[in-house]
């Protein structure tokens, strides 16, 4: 092959594939095939019903109070609930990853849980201990706190999703921090409170902010853990994935793909973010 | 350092540092913030996990029990098995292929590739689910067509099967690739010096190679596959004993105020998500080092 290459183009440019195991075409094929029609061509039936809509259409759409309150609804609670698994997700991770204490291995494999539990067990669950007769509603409900089929629910339930995004984006970065600028720190006459933030944080800022990124797209598409707990009141506790299913039920294919098309642009946009941000942290550290 | 020193040119050694460490937190600080963490996450975790057992065992074993020997309730895991049965093996050959394809040879548009796999994971359950019906609903792009042909997807299995193979696609290549990237193929381009062809190179240098790498993401898969709801609920159309997985029948029967019968239904699930934690922790502990170079 060479000696024919050789003599037909001395020059020619390299090849596009390089590798000289065999099955390129077998494995690349069927990568292609099977990603075409289970991921591609399905969402391309979306992008083709949300082009019947227009753009007119998708703002018409997002004019009406319901989905707006939806929408509304879905990013605010998946903030509010990614802030909150920032902040403790970075505790649980410092814990997990600076201390030895009994039961830390078994606490640091429980952290995945949530990925783990299916989304609907985590729903009736979390509404369940959180209903009035709840464990937790229960020492809630003098204190006048409801959080069952109000928008705290809403977030409780994120905070269950979210958490081991943080924990498993951080954890790593955390265990290899160089000790020796904790020291230089320490040495330089820094408190422990000033070297934490003014040096251990700043360099785990990125993978905190990957964390939190993660957890808010989760959130912001999160159907099973919410729709138990919320009690799905239109206008106040209707999340946006729920919306659509209504609206299937309704038949109205064409409002269900203009709020699919509203989160599939956000969450592809966060997507880019992450790899821009993990790209950009890569760089810098 | 310590006040109380009469010898200073020989201090006894001490047991315990008298001073907290200059780079550590100090005692009542460290156990602060440990006590924070494991409060929220029992609160957040354990708890949970307590009381799905709690409420399926609240009318007692006898209740508990009598809900898996309902007829559609057996129905529903008899479809559950079915499902993650077709999904778990086409996602682990789409897997392996992908992750041959993108670790083995380089080509143009490879980064395109892995974060076209991954985008099932930043799609909402629901979407996943509705792009499916809007391909072979009634009146979906190739409903009638299928109609014609007596061909039902939406509201059947094949439904089910294929939301639950688009939320479930990236596990095994994500485990896989890179893996096989901190592996390198030094080891099967040996093997094809030494005249071996691609399947025995796959099945005798490859596979033992990434066989943990290869199951971590399988149990992934599975759990995910067993326990998804917002994809299939929106293909399924909720015909008892027909197209209801367990997780559907959870929700039917929590919205019919069968708690108990939820909730055991929901134990059983919960169950195999602490069998797959387990499973997960013992390959992380035993094979660690052949699974460095995963990334989550």
């Amino acid at each position: 092959m060479t000696t024919m290459a050789i003599a037909a183009a001395p020059r020619r440019r390299p090849p596009l594939v390089t590798g000289i195991l065999p099955g390129f075409g077998l494995a690349m094929g069927w990568t292609v095939v099977w990603l075409s029609a289970i991921v591609l061509v399905p969402l391309a039936a979306l992008a083709w019903k949300a082009s019947g809509l227009g753009l007119s259409g998708l703002v018409a759409l997002l004019r009406d109070a319901r989905v707006l309150a939806a929408l509304e609804l879905s990013f605010g609670a998946a903030f509010l609930a990614a802030l909150i698994d920032a902040v403790f997700g970075l505790v649980v991770a410092w814990v997990l990853t600076r201390y030895r204490f009994p039961g830390r291995s078994l606490i640091d494999a429980a952290v995945d849980l949530p990925f783990a539990l299916p989304t609907a067990v985590a729903g009736i669950t979390l509404a369940a201990l959180f209903a009035p007769t709840g464990w937790i509603g229960l020492l809630l409900e003098p204190l006048g706190i409801q959080v069952a089929y109000s928008r705290l629910g809403v977030v409780v339930a994120l905070v269950f999703v979210g958490l081991p995004f943080v924990v498993r984006t951080v954890q790593p970065l955390l265990a290899d921090l160089d000790r020796e600028v904790e020291e230089a720190a320490a040495t330089l006459g820094a408190s422990r409170t000033a070297t934490v933030f003014r040096v251990l944080l700043p360099p785990l800022l990125p993978a905190i902010l990957t964390g939190f990124t993660l957890a808010f797209a989760r959130g912001v598409g999160e159907y099973g853990s919410i729709v138990f707990i919320a009690g799905n009141m239109p206008y106040l506790t209707e999340i946006a994935p729920l919306l659509i299913v209504i609206r299937l039920e309704e038949f109205d294919y064409v409002g269900a793909t203009g709020i699919a098309c509203v989160m599939l642009t956000v969450s592809f946009t966060l997507l880019f973010a992450i790899n821009a941000l993990q790209a950009w942290a890569s760089r810098r550290w | 350092m310590a006040t109380d020193e009469t010898f200073p040119l020989d201090p006894p050694r001490p047991r315990a540092l008298p001073v907290p460490p200059p780079i550590g937190e100090t005692a009542p600080a460290r156990r602060i913030l440990i006590g924070a963490a494991i409060g929220f996450l029992a609160l957040v975790l354990a708890l949970p996990l307590a009381g799905v057992f709690t409420e399926g065992l609240r009318k007692g074993l006898g209740a508990y029990l009598a809900a898996f020997a309902d007829e559609d309730a057996l129905a529903a895991i008899r479809l559950t098995l079915l499902v993650a049965a077709i999904s778990v093996p086409a996602n682990l050959v789409f897997g392996v292929a992908a992750a041959w394809a993108i670790t083995r040879f380089s080509f143009p548009g490879k980064s395109a590739l892995i974060t076209l796999i991954d985008l099932p994971f930043s799609v909402s359950p629901v979407v996943s689910g509705l792009v499916f019906v809007l391909l072979f609903g009634a009146n979906g792009l190739v409903g009638p067509w299928l109609a014609a042909h007596g061909l039902k997807v939406i509201f059947a299995v094949p439904g089910l099967v294929l939301a639950t193979i688009f939320v479930t696609l990236p596990f095994v290549a994500r485990e896989l690739i890179p893996i096989m990237q901190a592996q390198g193929s030094a080891d099967e381009e040996a093997a094809l010096t030494l005249g071996a062809d691609g399947w025995t190179i796959f099945r005798r240098v490859t596979l033992p190679n990434i066989k943990w790498g290869l199951l971590y993401g399988v149990l992934l898969c599975n759990a995910r596959a067993m326990g998804e709801f917002g994809a299939v609920s929106v293909v399924s159309g909720h015909i008892r004993g027909l197209t209801n997985t367990m997780p559907l029948q959870v929700e039917i029967l929590y919205d019919e105020y069968d708690f108990v019968g939820a909730f055991a239904m929901a134990s059983a699930l919960a169950l195999l998500a602490l069998v797959t934690l387990v499973l997960v922790t013992f390959l992380e502990w035993r094979y660690g080092d052949e699974l460095a170079g995963r990334g989550h």
